[in-house]
C-alpha cells in the first residue's frame, strides 16, 4: 500500500485535534482557572476541592523551555522506526495556560537548530506506521522569527 | 521527633550479577545483622523497600526477605516509592520503633534490574502518564535529565565540562569503594569519548541499571544504650515530600507541568522542600552538614542538589565543584561513595545504600574515602510520581 493511501489515526485518541490548525486537547478547571494536559490526568489545586474539569483546546503557540534528544531508540511502549533516527524533544511553555508541555520536535530539526525561548507551534506528525495506518502524535514545529506576527 | 539509632549496616556489592534479587537482599541483611551483632530472631519488624520493575510488588517485598531469612512470625511491611522506596521503608521502621511497637527493625531493599532504559511494564495503559510519555513522545528518563541539564546551561552558564567533571570527581571517590560497580577513575577525555545519550548528557554521565542490595538495622536510642552503644550514628530526620501544587518544573513521568495560571508556584521548589523538611525536623541547617549522598541519576543533577540542599546559592554549584569543595578533602564532600554514577541504580536498594555510606562516614569506617571528622550527613533522593526523600544522620 503506498503512503498516500494510508489512513491517519491518532496513536491514542483524545490528545489533539487534527486539521489545518491542530491543537492539543487539555483540561481547564472551571473554578480555579488552571489547566492540565492530558485533560483527565492533571493534578488538582488543593484550594479548590470541588473543582471540575472542562475540555478545552490549548494555545497553538509556545516558547521552548528546554530541549534534548534521544540518540538511542526509546524502549517499548515507544515504537521506534528502523533504522532509528534520533528523536528531538522539546518542553514548551504555553503563555496563556502557564504550563510546560513535552513533545517531539517535527522531523528535520536537530538540537543544534533549537534554542531556549524559540517560538514553536503545534503540528501533528507521524509517530509510527504500519501497512495500513499512520499513527499520529502532537509535535512542536519551530517557527522562523519573522512569521510569528503573521501567525498570531 | 526523637532520633533512632543505627545498630548496623550491610550491602551486597553492586554489579550486573544477573542472579535473584533475594540473594542480594539476604546477603545485605545478614551483613547488617552481623554488623549490629543482632540475631534475626531479635528483629521485631522487617521493612522491605520494593519495586515493580522486576517481578511484581507481591514478590519484591519485605516478606520475601523474611522468608529467605526464615519465617519466624516477625511483623512485616513493604513500601513502594520508586527510587525513594528505601527511605520510605526506613521511615516506616522508625515509626514502629518510636511508637514502641518493636525494639529492633531491619530495613532491606534489593533488585535485579533489567538492562537498558528503565521502562514501564508491558501492556497498554492510556491513562498512565508513565506509559504515555514513552509511547506518545519517546521521553525516556535521560530525556528529562537532558532537559534539565540544558536548562542549567541556559540559566547559569553551566558547560558540558562541568557535567563531565562531576563524573570525574565521583569516579575518583569510587576507586576506594569495594561495593561500587565501577571502580575505574575516569578522565575528562573518557567522558567526552562516550556517546551522547540525551543532549548535552553523555553515556558516562547517566547512571546505568544495576543489581544490588542494602540493609540497615535500627533501634531506639535507649535500646542501643542497653546494648552498650552510647554514641551510635542516629537518624535525626526523614523527609518523604510530595510536591506542592502548582509544580512548574517538568519532571518524569509527566507530559506537562501543573499550570500556574491560577496559583503561583511555591517559593520553595519541590526538591528544595525535601532538604528543608529534614533540616527543620533535625533542627540543623546546610551549614552543619559535613557530607552528602545525593541522587546523581545524571551528573548535572548532582549540581542541582548542591543548590537544592542549600550548600550554595543557585548558580554557584559549578564553582563549588571546581574549587574542590565537594571532593573528599573539601568543605562539603558529595557522593564519597561514588554515587549512582559508580553504582548504577538498583531501585529499592539505592536510598538505603546512601544511608549505609553515611553511617560508615559518620562512624569513621569509610577507609580511604573517609571524610575526616564527619558528624552530620544528608541524603537526597527522588522517586517517580512525586516521591521526594531525604535522610539526615548525625553522631
Amino acid at each position: 500500500m503506498s503512503k498516500e493511501t494510508k489512513i491517519d489515526t491518532p496513536a491514542v485518541e483524545g490528545f489533539f485535534t487534527q486539521g489545518k490548525e491542530p491543537c492539543l486537547i487539555g483540561g481547564r478547571y472551571r473554578e480555579s482557572g488552571g489547566y492540565c494536559f492530558p485533560k483527565n490526568l492533571g493534578g488538582s489545586d488543593p484550594d479548590f476541592p470541588d473543582d471540575g474539569i472542562e475540555e478545552v483546546t490549548l494555545s497553538r503557540f509556545g516558547k521552548i523551555w528546554s530541549y534534548t534528544n534521544s540518540t538511542y531508540p526509546p524502549p517499548p511502549p515507544f515504537i521506534a522506526a528502523e533504522p532509528y533516527e534520533p528523536i528531538v524533544i522539546a518542553a514548551v511553555e504555553l503563555e496563556k495556560e502557564k504550563m510546560v508541555v513535552l513533545g517531539q520536535v517535527v522531523d528535520g530539526f536537530s538540537v543544534e537548530d533549537l534554542h531556549i525561548g524559540m517560538s514553536v507551534e503545534v503540528e501533528v506528525g507521524t509517530l509510527y506506521e504500519d501497512s495500513e495506518y499512520r499513527y499520529l502524535t502532537w509535535m512542536w514545529k519551530p517557527l522562523p522569527e519573522q512569521n510569528i506576527k503573521d501567525k498570531k | 521527633m526523637e532520633d533512632v539509632a543505627i545498630l548496623g549496616v550491610g550491602m551486597h556489592p553492586w554489579g550486573k550479577w544477573g542472579r535473584n534479587f533475594v540473594e542480594y537482599g539476604t546477603f545485605a541483611a545478614r551483613k547488617a545483622l552481623a554488623d549490629a551483632q543482632i540475631e534475626w530472631s531479635e528483629v521485631g519488624f522487617i521493612s522491605g523497600a520494593i519495586t515493580v520493575r522486576c517481578g511484581y510488588p507481591g514478590y519484591v517485598a519485605g516478606s520475601t526477605m523474611a522468608r529467605a531469612l526464615g519465617f519466624n512470625g516477625t511483623q512485616v511491611a513493604s513500601s513502594y516509592a520508586a527510587c525513594a522506596s528505601g527511605a520510605t521503608a526506613l521511615s516506616v521502621a522508625r515509626g514502629q520503633i518510636l511508637s514502641g511497637a518493636c525494639d529492633v527493625a531491619l530495613v532491606v531493599g534489593a533488585d535485579t534490574t533489567p538492562d537498558g532504559f528503565l521502562s514501564p511494564n508491558d501492556g497498554v495503559r492510556t491513562d498512565d502518564t508513565d506509559w504515555l510519555r514513552f509511547h506518545m513522545v519517546g521521553a525516556t528518563n535521560p530525556v528529562y535529565f537532558g532537559l534539565h541539564a540544558r536548562r542549567r546551561m541556559e540559566l547559569y552558564g553551566a558547560t558540558s565540562e562541568d557535567f563531565a567533571l562531576v563524573k570525574v570527581k565521583n569516579s575518583r571517590h569510587a576507586v576506594f569503594n569495594e561495593n561500587a560497580r565501577f571502580n575505574k577513575e575516569y578522565a575528562l577525555e573518557d567522558v567526552y569519548r562516550s556517546p551522547v545519550v540525551s543532549d548535552p548528557l553523555r553515556l558516562l554521565e547517566i547512571c546505568t541499571t544495576s543489581d544490588g542490595g542494602a540493609a540497615v538495622v535500627v533501634s531506639s536510642v535507649d535500646y542501643a544504650k542497653s546494648l552498650g552503644l552510647h554514641d551510635p550514628v542516629r537518624i535525626s530526620a526523614i523527609a518523604l515530600n510530595t510536591p506542592t501544587y502548582p509544580d512548574p518544573v517538568i519532571d518524569l513521568p509527566y507530559l506537562a507541568t501543573d499550570s500556574y495560571a491560577s496559583a503561583n508556584p511555591s517559593e520553595t521548589g519541590f526538591k528544595e522542600s525535601i532538604g528543608k523538611h529534614v533540616y527543620e525536623e533535625a533542627g540543623l541547617g546546610p551549614e552543619d552538614v559535613d557530607v552528602a549522598e545525593v541522587y546523581d541519576l545524571a551528573s548535572s543533577m548532582e549540581l542541582d542538589w548542591y543548590e537544592q540542599l542549600g550548600f550554595c546559592k543557585p548558580g554557584e554549584a559549578e564553582s563549588l565543584l571546581r574549587n574542590g569543595s565537594t571532593s573528599i578533602g573539601g568543605k562539603i564532600p558529595v557522593n564519597p561513595s561514588g554515587g549512582l554514577g559508580a553504582f548504577g541504580e538498583a531501585v529499592p536498594a539505592q536510598a538505603i545504600a546512601q544511608v549505609c555510606e553515611l553511617n560508615w562516614q559518620l562512624s569513621g569506617k569509610a577507609g580511604k574515602r573517609q571524610v575526616q571528622g564527619a558528624r552530620v550527613g544528608i541524603t537526597a533522593n527522588q522517586g517517580l510520581f512525586g516521591h521526594g526523600s531525604s535522610v539526615l544522620l548525625k553522631r
